[in-house]
């Protein structure tokens, strides 16, 4: 009985392998690069690599050598030398020199890759907890602004629904970019550090709370490019994918233009009034798009992490200060400030959606101008 | 010297003076009993931090969340480093400092007893500190162990209870080094100068000065994190003026030569085994002395190779790039005295000459894959994904912990009087050589190919090299439990060691001391030559 368990499991994980094997994607090195500074990291990399391979293979063949032919089992009788100041002044010095011929590449790679001068875009990247803010702020396309969150469905990441073919590095709004165009990245952080990776564009740069970094990117063909924060940021750090769409300098401005229009017609009149079910409806979205990762589709929240909203206190108690909670975070918690993420209308709503849903029935529609009036 | 002790010093001896039963291990000040009590400490620590990385690479196994949630899994990546690093591998070998010091310097026992007891039985508590955050209210700290702010800032009450377990495994590990340090400079056998000392007491001297310089800077980080918690400090906090990138300066400051705290000794450990299978001496002592003592030196001014993706001006990156580069240096002259103390030798193949060789290789595998990293462009694209993960597991599991497993089957027979099964120890070698490769070798492809590290999920085309990794780690961590059994049959059934098991082996506790030594080493300084 024991032995066809076991035979089954190793059967079994077998299978996994082989099937595994006919899949492909046993991806050896980097990714393909689509700049000249990933082609040049890329190419850094392979020269290092052979350098290291020859170094590698000429130590340990001596090494192996003595293992199999000055061995005791053979009656090989050991020699008793134990120093050879020539010889060890050789292996200090030789080493020297192939890392200074070394550094020259590595720095020539590294100085073009810090160089962020004459862009042609430039573009701020915001990381929250857990989605990627842009700012379109100076070049073709000024003013546009977007938040880019995961567009992998929950059920398929808990495995109830088969996963897609870019599970997990998909979003909602990828940044478009033009080719051939020097873009100049700029990032911060809204609550803890984040780091912002496109590995074929050969670029990393960590978004950190009240400092501003930049870094730079020039694509040199077409195509969509994936990568993934990189900075441990809390419970959903492996959900927030970055996607640069490049795109040549006609679809650019067509998506220019199209950002724009969309903009002007989402833009909320901020003086009316709405209704409790209006508002309610449009809270749904915002909550499922900003609060469900930490309090849950349910209210329930996740005991001992995040609170539960349906039937809390806060949330059936005075709005004022609720609505502060949500316009300004709840600093030492995971409780971001969505004062900089969401309009007033936005804000108003998801609280009345909150205070109107499961056990909460307070009834009444938060307004705007009641968010408006708290701002600071 | 057995005259000596027939005569009125008898008490002195064996089972004379201390408590039986339990309070034997709590009351004892003998060096011999405090190493013991270390080592096991150390390898209980190395099965809670393997659970914990049963648990991660079980979640990994498949794409998708199946086992744990995101911020579960968190705490496991955070409360594994934080336990491996601090709880298995630096007391292993202070557990190794206690018991070979004296007796490989001629010692009757550590300089300072009573500190000594009190520095092993600061561990426990800390370690349930950090095991009984799990359970505290949010759950145990999920900002990795280099517990970078902002994150650990929003971390609930397990956040506090790791900075306590800090600041107790850091006065531990102070005290620790105190007392090495005396020891070595001050227990001599007359005639044992510091350039006669064998290798591995020299690592520890060096180590216990770095350990002495960087410890009261990682409680001093960690108490910033704790007063920006609860007392409204702002350290830390751009808001109040503060900086985050201040933590992983000093962080650093402190992380950078605590990984030579950790390589160190085992470098030490390695250059007692190696010339022994060989029968042969060690190759270049003096420049093995030196070689350690830059890499410690340098170990101070390379921290920020650690931080290439902050945004710091690239001058600061070209100087630590080039800083980090020349660790290469004496890091090679130490790798070609060992290949030169086994060339032309006497080889034989015992466990721990095995776990040495092994060591040799995976650990320049290590080291060759840090040198990749330290090229800044390069590091940018690999930082904080699983080539780094790779990288440090060679340099950590293949250095560090072989180098342990090394000397635990070396003196293992002078510690016991017992010899080990040698079939055995060849298959704790070989399961634990092969399944570490199956599961590190291949991280390096998940990093060049870009999957972050400290995530619980994973894009599909990470999903085959992941499923080969996870084989490996549970490989790996089943054939750990091969250690205590074999160590446990030794003491049990083991043949009777004699003094000098090993041909090749000269220091002190092999040449002058019984298999096993008297319960105080040497109660009359032996002659050393």
């Amino acid at each position: 009985m024991r032995h066809t368990l076991l035979a089954t499991w190793a059967g079994s994980v077998l299978l996994a392998g082989f099937s595994g094997l006919a899949s492909a994607a046993y991806e050896l090195n980097m990714q393909a690069p689509a700049s000249k500074v990933a082609q040049d990291v890329y190419d850094l990399h392979v020269l290092m690599m052979w350098i290291i391979v020859v170094i590698f293979v000429g130590v340990f063949a001596v090494m192996f050598y003595s293992v199999f032919a000055h061995r005791k089992s053979k009656g090989h009788q050991a020699a008793q030398f134990h120093e050879n100041a020539t010889v060890e002044l050789v292996w200090t010095i030789i080493p020297l020199i192939i890392l200074i011929l070394m550094a020259w590449p590595a720095t020539k790679v590294l100085l073009s890759l810090r160089d962020t001068s004459n862009p042609d875009l430039t573009i701020k990247v915001t990381g929250y907890q857990w989605k990627w803010g842009y700012d379109y702020l100076r070049g073709e396309g000024e003013g546009i602004r977007f938040v880019s969150a995961l567009a992998t469905p929950r059920d398929q990441i808990q495995g109830t629904a088969p996963k897609g073919e870019n599970y997990l590095l998909e979003v909602d709004n990828p940044v478009v970019v033009p080719v051939d165009k020097k873009i100049r990245i700029l990032t911060t952080g809204n609550d803890v550090i984040h780091s912002w990776w496109v590995p074929a564009l050969g670029i990393k740069q960590d978004a950190i709370p009240g400092f501003v970094r930049d870094t730079w990117f020039k694509a040199d063909r077409l195509g969509t490019f994936r990568g993934q924060c990189t900075e441990l940021c809390g419970k959903d750090h492996g959900f927030m994918p970055v996607v640069v769409e490049v795109v040549s300098a006609d679809k650019y401005s067509a998506w220019v233009g199209e950002q724009k229009k969309k903009m002007a017609a989402q833009a909320d009149d901020p003086n009316k009034t709405w209704t409790l079910e209006e508002s309610k409806a449009r809270g749904a979205k915002v909550y499922a798009a900003n609060c469900v990762a930490c309090h849950q589709a349910n209210g329930q929240g996740v005991k001992g992490a995040f609170p539960a909203l349906d039937g809390s206190k806060v949330m059936n108690g005075p709005k004022d200060g609720l609505i502060n909670v949500v316009l300004n975070g709840k600093p030492g918690t995971a409780m971001a400030a969505f004062g900089k993420q969401l309009s007033d209308t936005e804000l108003a709503a998801v609280i009345t959606h909150a205070r109107n849903s499961w056990g909460n029935k307070t009834g009444e529609a938060i307004q705007p101008a009641e968010v408006r009036s708290q701002r600071k | 010297m057995d005259a000596v002790r027939t005569h009125g010093h008898a008490h002195h001896d064996d089972h004379a003076h201390h408590p039986g039963g339990i309070m034997r291990w709590v009351m004892t000040t003998n060096h011999k009993d405090i190493g013991t009590m270390y080592l096991w400490f150390s390898f209980a620590m190395l099965l809670v931090g393997g659970t914990m990385a049963f648990v991660i690479r079980a979640e990994l196994f498949q794409p998708g969340l199946q086992i744990v949630t995101p911020e579960f899994f968190n705490q496991m990546t955070t409360l594994h480093g934080l336990i491996m690093v601090f709880g298995a591998i630096m007391p292993a070998f202070v557990g190794f400092a206690n018991w070979q010091i004296p007796m490989m310097i001629g010692a009757p026992d550590m300089a300072f007893p009573r500190m000594n007891n009190w520095s092993f039985w600061l561990l426990p508590p800390a370690a349930l500190l950090l095991i009984i955050s799990l359970f505290v209210p949010g759950g145990g700290p999920a900002a990795g162990w280099t517990m970078y702010v902002p994150l650990a800032t929003q971390m609930g009450p397990g956040m506090d209870f790791s900075i306590f377990a800090v600041h107790l495994l850091g006065m531990s590990s102070i005290m620790g080094s105190i007392n090495i340090i005396t020891t070595i400079l001050n227990l001599r056998a007359p005639g044992m100068t510091l350039m006669k000392m064998p290798m591995f007491c020299w690592t520890w001297l060096i180590t216990a000065y770095l350990l002495i310089a960087v410890m009261p800077v990682l409680a001093g980080a960690v108490t910033m994190i704790l007063t920006d918690r609860h007392f409204g400090t702002a350290f830390f906090n751009a808001a109040g003026g503060g900086d985050p990138v201040l933590y992983q300066h000093i962080f650093w400051f402190f992380g950078h030569p605590e990984v030579y705290i950790i390589a160190i000794p085992a470098f030490g450990v390695i250059s007692q085994v190696i010339p022994a299978f060989s029968r042969k001496p060690l190759f270049g002592y003096t420049s093995m002395v030196y070689a350690t003592a830059s890499i410690a030196i340098l170990s101070f001014i390379v921290w920020a190779h650690h931080m290439y993706t902050v945004g710091m001006p690239v001058t600061g990156q070209l100087y630590f790039m080039y800083a980090t580069m020349l660790i290469a240096v004496p890091t090679g002259v130490k790798v070609f005295n060992w290949v030169a103390t086994m060339w032309k030798g006497s080889l034989t193949f015992e466990t721990p000459m095995l776990f040495a060789i092994g060591f040799l290789f995976l650990f320049t595998l290590g080291g060759f894959s840090g040198l990749v990293l330290s090229l800044a462009a390069v590091d940018v694209q690999v930082h904080d994904t699983y080539y780094v993960v790779a990288h440090f597991h060679y340099v950590m599991v293949a250095g560090a912990l072989f180098s342990a497993f090394a000397g635990v089957y070396f003196w293992l027979p002078k510690w016991t009087g017992r010899m080990y099964d040698e079939t055995l120890g060849k298959w704790h070698f070989w399961l634990t050589i092969i399944f570490f490769n199956v599961t590190f070798f291949v991280q390096h492809f998940l990093g060049l190919a870009g999957m972050p590290r400290r995530v619980p999920d994973y894009a599909l085309q990470f999903t085959e090299f992941n499923v080969i990794s996870s084989i490996g780690a549970f490989g790996f961590g089943v054939s750990q439990l091969l250690l205590p059994y074999i160590v446990i049959k030794a003491i049990r059934s083991g043949e009777k060691a004699p003094q000098r098991p090993w041909e090749g082996a000269d220091t002190l506790e092999w040449t002058h001391l019984p298999s096993p030594p008297p319960y105080h080493s040497f109660q009359t300084p032996p002659v050393v030559k």
